[in-house]
């Protein structure tokens, strides 16, 4: 039977030919990740298991990053029991403060990821590494301290969709338009359950970091995993991550597929979601009316350093507006130093945002830019639920790194094209 | 299994089940103060333990927070009844024993404030209210078994003393 990419990576690690949706199986796992929220809960869990050991102590990364640096001390002592865990297990990916980033930023950066692996992460936006050709899947904690204990996870074969993309990328419209406008069309739970294939002459020209973005919010629309094929992009990106040895998977031409969309996106405008749900979007030219007091750019979304050049070239020699606030965050250490080495970090102060160390920070109301009642932020994160940045009479607007940076200038949402 | 029924809409996400504000704790009873606070403030004061959720598709969309479930089992939920769940809060519901029941016509005809009585066992929904029946989508084997255990943590705990 001709398989999908999904399909050929879960029948693998299943140790079978074949697999099709709905089928039940148990399959090994090559890395198993957990944050500052989410271990917490999965280590007592393991630890009522009963096993003396984890699966194997080098592909298990604990990465505390959603409260970090501590931002109160049960946040302290949160990340406290995962640095006690890693040292009584000898747990080598344990990464804090000083070498941390947002998780699904860090990770494929450092090289953890390759085409082929199966991931699972108790972390929903795990399906980021689909980006590099892996199966990767969001879990909660339990299945986390499953995975720890087993090395195992049972799955249920995913149906698949798959999205072509033609035309030609407008201008300003970037990744991030692409997915919230895949999300605007089919939903928020268009892809529950499903695995969803990203193909067509626009992916094929996408960065690997834009691929990254839209892998990232698979999940936004429901979906269990969002997957693309290993290119010439990919290569390069792996070898300059030091991956080496992976295979070359692609879905075969005759795979099935529960649906297929294809859309052209050449007359497409980047999009912004409204509150409250990622699939509110709207063409930015409907929606300028907007007055914001908060922009946001960072999250495991577009914290890139793509995303931060984007950013530099609108703010650079431009102010922000006195009635907003703009904070950017750098989602690694190797991306905030890259902004300092090419002078980002000054543009952007200059400008008069705040920088933050990397976190998730405000992405999900945690800390470093929260909003007070009737307060509105855009932002580059991937979600805008009630309450998500703050205040639960607050509102967040999604959108691209470029409507982010010139609405922060404009004081309310705007196109780069417009400012 | 006895209780009254609260209604909630369609995509019921995890940040309206419990805040991310709260997360800097895993404490079971510290999160299930704050179940469904932002969609609605009272409803922690107002349910009784026992008492039933019944809401519309894509329930507990958003973040894999195992929190969620966590947090509606604290409070003293007996099971969330819904037109369909999200795929990682199924996951983590099954994982940590919080009964679901998939039904879109209980989801839809069930009224806020009707008596439900609920058998997982066997998966019938009654609404005493208004006398009907219905039945819930059965579960896979394997996932039963897992229930049946009280959870993916003690299935384990069996199944890897056995091997
Ligand atoms: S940046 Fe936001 S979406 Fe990404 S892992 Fe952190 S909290 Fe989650």
């Amino acid at each position: 039977m001709p398989q999908t990419i999904s399909q050929k990576i879960l029948a693998k690690h299943a140790g079978k030919k074949e697999v099709q949706p709905g089928e039940l199986i148990n399959c090994k796992v090559d890395l198993v990740l957990g944050n500052d929220i989410t271990a917490p809960t999965a280590i007592k869990e393991f630890e009522r298991i009963g096993v003396k050991k984890v699966f194997d102590k080098k592909k298990i990364y604990l990465v505390p990053d959603h409260f970090t640096p501590a931002k109160d001390i049960k946040s302290a002592e949160q990340v406290k029991m995962m640095r006690h865990f890693a040292h009584k297990y000898g747990i080598v990916n344990f990464f804090e403060i000083g070498c941390m980033g947002v998780e699904h930023a860090l990770l494929p950066e450092m090289g953890a990821i390759k085409p082929g692996d199966l991931v699972i992460g108790a972390d929903s936006h795990t399906c980021t590494y689909g980006a590099l050709g892996a199966f990767s899947t969001g879990v909660g904690s339990t299945d986390m301290a499953a995975g720890m204990a087993t090395g195992e996870v049972w799955f249920k074969v995913p149906e698949q969709l798959k999205f072509i993309f033609k035309g030609k990328l407008p201008k300003w419209v970037e990744a991030k338009d692409l997915i919230l406008y895949t999300i605007g069309q089919i939903g928020v739970d268009g892809a529950r359950y499903m695995s969803m294939e990203f193909t067509g002459p626009v992916i094929d020209k996408l960065t690997v970091e834009g691929r990254l973005t839209m892998a990232n919010m698979a999940i936004e629309a429901g979906g269990k995993n969002g997957i693309f094929g290993v290119d010439e992009k990919t290569q390069k990106y792996l070898h300059n991550v030091r991956v080496t040895r992976y295979p070359l998977l692609y879905s075969d031409p005759d795979a099935e597929y529960k649906q297929v969309y294809t859309w052209d996106i050449s007359k497409i405008e980047p999009q912004v979601s409204f509150p409250h749900l990622p699939s509110n979007t709207k063409p930015v030219s409907k929606c300028s009316h907007v007055k914001i007091d908060q922009s946001v750019i960072g999250s495991c979304t577009n914290g890139r350093i793509e995303d931060m050049r984007i950013a530099a070239k609108i703010l650079k020699g431009k102010k922000v507006h006195p009635g907003v606030r703009l904070i950017i965050l750098p989602a690694t250490q190797k991306i905030e130093l890259a902004m300092i080495k090419e002078g980002l970090t000054e543009i952007f102060i200059k400008a008069g945002a705040a920088v933050s160390t990397p976190t998730c920070g405000p992405c999900l109301g945690g800390h470093m830019g929260i909003l007070a009642e009737g307060e509105r932020s855009i932002a580059t994160t991937n979600r805008n639920f009630v309450g998500r940045m703050g205040h639960p009479k607050s509102e967040v607007y999604l959108s691209n790194v470029a409507v982010a940076a010139a609405s922060a200038i404009a004081g309310h949402i705007v196109s780069p094209e417009d400012l | 299994m006895k209780g009254k029924a609260w209604k909630f809409g369609n995509n019921i996400d995890t940040d309206l089940i419990i805040p991310a504000r709260y997360l800097n704790t895993s404490d079971p009873d510290e999160l299930a103060k704050y179940a469904m606070l932002d969609a609605d403030p009272e409803w922690v004061d107002k349910m009784k333990k026992g008492d039933f959720i019944v809401a519309g598709e894509n329930f507990g969309c958003g973040s894999s927070r195992e929190h969620a479930p966590i947090a509606l089992k604290a409070a003293g939920v007996s099971a969330v009844i819904a037109k369909s769940f999200a795929r990682i809060f199924y996951r983590n519901a099954i994982n940590i024993g919080l009964p679901i029941m998939e039904s879109p016509e209980a989801a839809e005809e069930i009224k806020e404030g009707d008596e439900v009585e609920v058998d997982i066992t066997s998966g019938t929904i009654k609404d005493l209210t208004t006398g009907q029946t219905y039945k819930a989508q059965p579960f896979p084997k394997f996932m039963q078994k897992i229930i049946d255990q009280g959870g993916l943590i003690n299935y384990l705990k069996a199944t890897l003393k056995t091997a």
